[in-house]
């Protein structure tokens, strides 16, 4: 993780001492946004933290993988906080987009999107924007910048090239033995 | 005179393409000594360049250029830039096809006949018969080294083929095996064997499957005959008074035009570029464009029943190692109208890696029903199924009406809509897919809807009568004696069976054909 981490070369320990608790999950402060547990932390240019973590949450609400910690979904929407500091309607569109999402979840009696205990509480409120450019935006990009990430792939067992190992016809190709 | 040419120099005949089907003519015509240019609008990859990895690769390899979609099919709401995915390179799609290489069945070349008149359906009998087709099968066969032909032994089978086979033989299917594909299973041709290393679709990096890019093309520029121009797009073809095809003018990489006479044409472009090749050339001698009395250029654009069928199992399958379509139940290619519909379908193990599957299981779906798939990724198996569609007169390619190439010519609209007949097909391959892999204990299922085709068809076809189609039995157009077609953009109907052994059986019987009206001055 470490082409997100603070360009200002800040250690992950001082980080934290300048951030405040988001939820359980996420520590956020000025231009970051750190994991509470997890080794790792994100740069947000453009994007408020807090917009960050909202859209890692909804990311993992779209495609729930229980075995992916959050920072293969933190690199995965990282690209849309690069897009929004180039354009400012992809700002517009992500910033909106939560304060969309925050709003409906304070009709629901919560107090912010991420603050939804139940993944069916947050999902059912995502089902009804699913059509909105917002997420449609979250959802088309990680077609790509979930899945194609090669250091996911083996947590699907997925083995990515094998002409450097001479493919597989030594390796397994007909290894099955539980038909 | 030998390559390279001039371009002023009208005794060559210049092919469109370096797929199986123009690849294949130009080394045919190069070596009965024809002087031959091949214009082929992607780069020259090779084995080396090849890259095991789905997007990188399919951003080296795919054509890419603008395209629109319409009509009821998903792929123009999933894909709508995307109609198909084909190959932009020396080589065209035999770079990325799977190799499985079918004769037709006789009853496929005259479906008119066998079926009926279905309404909606454009229908029409090959002007050949599977008797005539078969000695050129025979060459076609014999040149890529296809399995189960010649004494060459079938591919060994992986786990993707076991997780079939197991199914199959517990519904009571018969005919179930590796298939016949045109991968060596043992050194042939001076290319090696498989090495079972997936990724055919991204181009064998072992060579061991044919491709035009490594076997036909430098076959022909090694007699001497054959110059091969890369990143050169052809954009129309000219044609004099008398209203023979006299040159072409193509864009070079740096979008130079240029113009290359020519003593005949042989259009291969892929069935969404040709007809619109041939669309893009209008004049005002041939004001519907080139070939087109008929009215047919751009029509009857058939894709195949497509579907797939992937399914979870409590272990894993690794489906990824090995061939891709690594094995084949022929038991509903037969045609039996008892099933609810004419024709038949072939049922083929296919396997997507990781990033592909995640872009092709259901395209737009999200959520857990779609999360908690990709997480059976590595115990799932997956079979294609590939059926004959029917033609139609609006699944059409047709020039689209405001939105212009990087050359500013019209881009193709590629309209399709399936037949009723196609969808009764779909849906019974999708519950028998389902039931193959239930048989082999599947704890889930899944009916995948169709990719963006890559089998192209039937968008210049074959007719007996002028009126009825744009080229004759020898792929000539109707219309200009100079003028061929070379590729799947020339069949009549589509069958059951992967298009590229026919297209390239074809090639060899129309170079014969080329041959021999040259000798006897007709060209």
């Amino acid at each position: 993780m470490s082409e997100y981490l603070d360009p200002r070369g800040l250690s992950r320990r001082e980080l934290l001492k300048r951030g405040t608790a988001l939820g359980a999950t996420f520590i956020v402060g000025a231009g970051f946004l750190a994991h509470a547990n997890d080794a790792w932390a994100v740069e947000s240019k453009a994007l408020s933290p807090e917009t960050m973590a909202a859209i890692i949450q909804v990311a993992r609400d779209t495609y729930p993988h229980d075995k992916l910690a959050d920072k293969y979904y933190a690199i995965a929407v990282k690209g849309h906080d690069d897009k929004a500091a180039e354009d400012a309607a992809h700002k517009t569109l992500m910033e909106d987009g939560v304060a969309t999402l925050n709003s409906m979840a304070v009709a629901t009696g919560a107090s912010s999107y991420l603050a939804m205990g139940w993944e069916i509480d947050r999902v059912a409120l995502l089902k009804q924007i699913e059509d909105s450019p917002f997420f449609q935006a979250i959802r088309g990009g990680l077609v790509v910048s979930l899945y194609n990430q090669k250091e996911v792939w083996p947590i699907f067992g997925y083995e990515g090239e094998s002409f450097s190992k001479g493919g597989y016809l030594e390796r397994g190709f007909d290894d099955i033995t539980w038909l | 005179m030998s390559a390279p040419y001039k371009t002023d120099d009208n005794s060559v005949v210049v092919v469109i393409g370096t797929g199986a089907g123009g690849g294949t003519l130009a080394n045919e015509l190069a070596q009965k000594g024809i002087s031959v240019v091949a214009l082929e609008a992607g780069g020259r990859h090779l084995p080396d360049d090849y890259i095991n990895d789905e997007w990188p690769s399919f951003g080296q390899l795919a054509w890419l250029d603008a395209r629109t979609t319409s009509g009821d099919w998903r792929v123009s709401r999933d894909f709508s830039g995307l109609p198909a995915w084909i190959v932009k390179a020396v080589g065209g799609s035999t770079v990325h096809w799977a190799g499985a290489s079918l004769r037709f069945q006789e009853h496929e070349f005259r479906v008119r006949t066998e079926y009926g008149d279905l309404p909606g359906a454009n229908l029409l009998d090959w002007p050949i018969t599977l008797e005539e087709m078969e000695p050129w099968y025979d060459k076609a066969e014999y040149k890529m080294g296809t399995t189960r032909t010649n004494g060459i032994p079938g591919l060994p089978g992986n786990n993707n083929f076991k997780v079939m086979k197991a199914g199959a033989d517990k519904l009571g299917y018969k005919d179930c095996h590796t298939g016949r594909m045109s991968i060596n299973s043992q050194p042939r041709d001076g290319r090696g064997a498989c090495q079972q290393a997936g990724f055919c679709f991204q181009g064998c990096k072992f060579g061991a499957k044919w491709s035009t890019a490594y076997t036909e093309i430098p076959a022909g520029e090694a007699t001497g005959k054959l110059e091969v121009r890369e990143h050169a797009h052809v954009l129309t073809i000219e044609h004099d008074n008398n209203g023979k095809v006299s040159g072409v003018v193509y864009a070079d990489k740096d979008g130079n035009q240029h113009r290359q006479a020519a003593r005949a044409v042989c259009v291969a472009g892929n069935s969404i570029e040709s007809p619109r090749l041939l669309l893009n050339s209008a004049s005002s001698m041939f004001p519907d464009g080139l070939a087109n009395s008929s009215g047919q250029v751009g029509r009857n654009y058939m894709r195949h029943m497509t579907g797939s069928v992937y399914a979870i199992f409590e272990q894993p399958v690794s489906m990824w190692r090995g061939t891709t379509m690594a094995g084949i139940i022929t038991d509903e290619s037969r045609n039996d109208p008892s099933r609810g519909f004419v024709g038949g379908y072939e049922m083929e193990t296919l396997s997507l890696g990781l990033p592909f599957m995640a872009a092709f299981l259901n395209p737009g779906a999200w959520g857990r029903e779609f999360s908690s798939a990709m997480d059976g990724y590595e115990n799932m198996a997956g079979m294609w199924l590939v059926g004959e569609d029917m033609p139609q007169e609006s699944n059409a390619i047709t020039l689209h009406p405001d939105t212009k190439d990087q050359f500013g010519l019209p881009v193709p609209n590629v309209n399709f809509s399936d037949h009723p007949n196609d969808i009764a097909m779909r849906n019974h391959a999708y519950q028998q897919g389902q039931a193959v892999y239930d048989a082999a204990g599947a704890i889930r299922t899944m009916p995948t809807p169709p990719y963006p085709s890559t089998h192209n068809m039937g968008t210049n076809r074959m007719s007996a009568k002028a009126r009825d189609g744009v080229v004759n039995k020898h792929g000539q157009a109707h219309d200009i004696s100079n003028l061929f077609v070379s590729d799947g953009s020339q069949f009549t109907t589509g069958a059951s069976e992967n298009p590229t052994l026919t297209i390239v059986s074809l090639a060899i019987r129309q170079a014969d054909y080329i041959a021999s009206q040259m000798t006897a001055g007709k060209l």
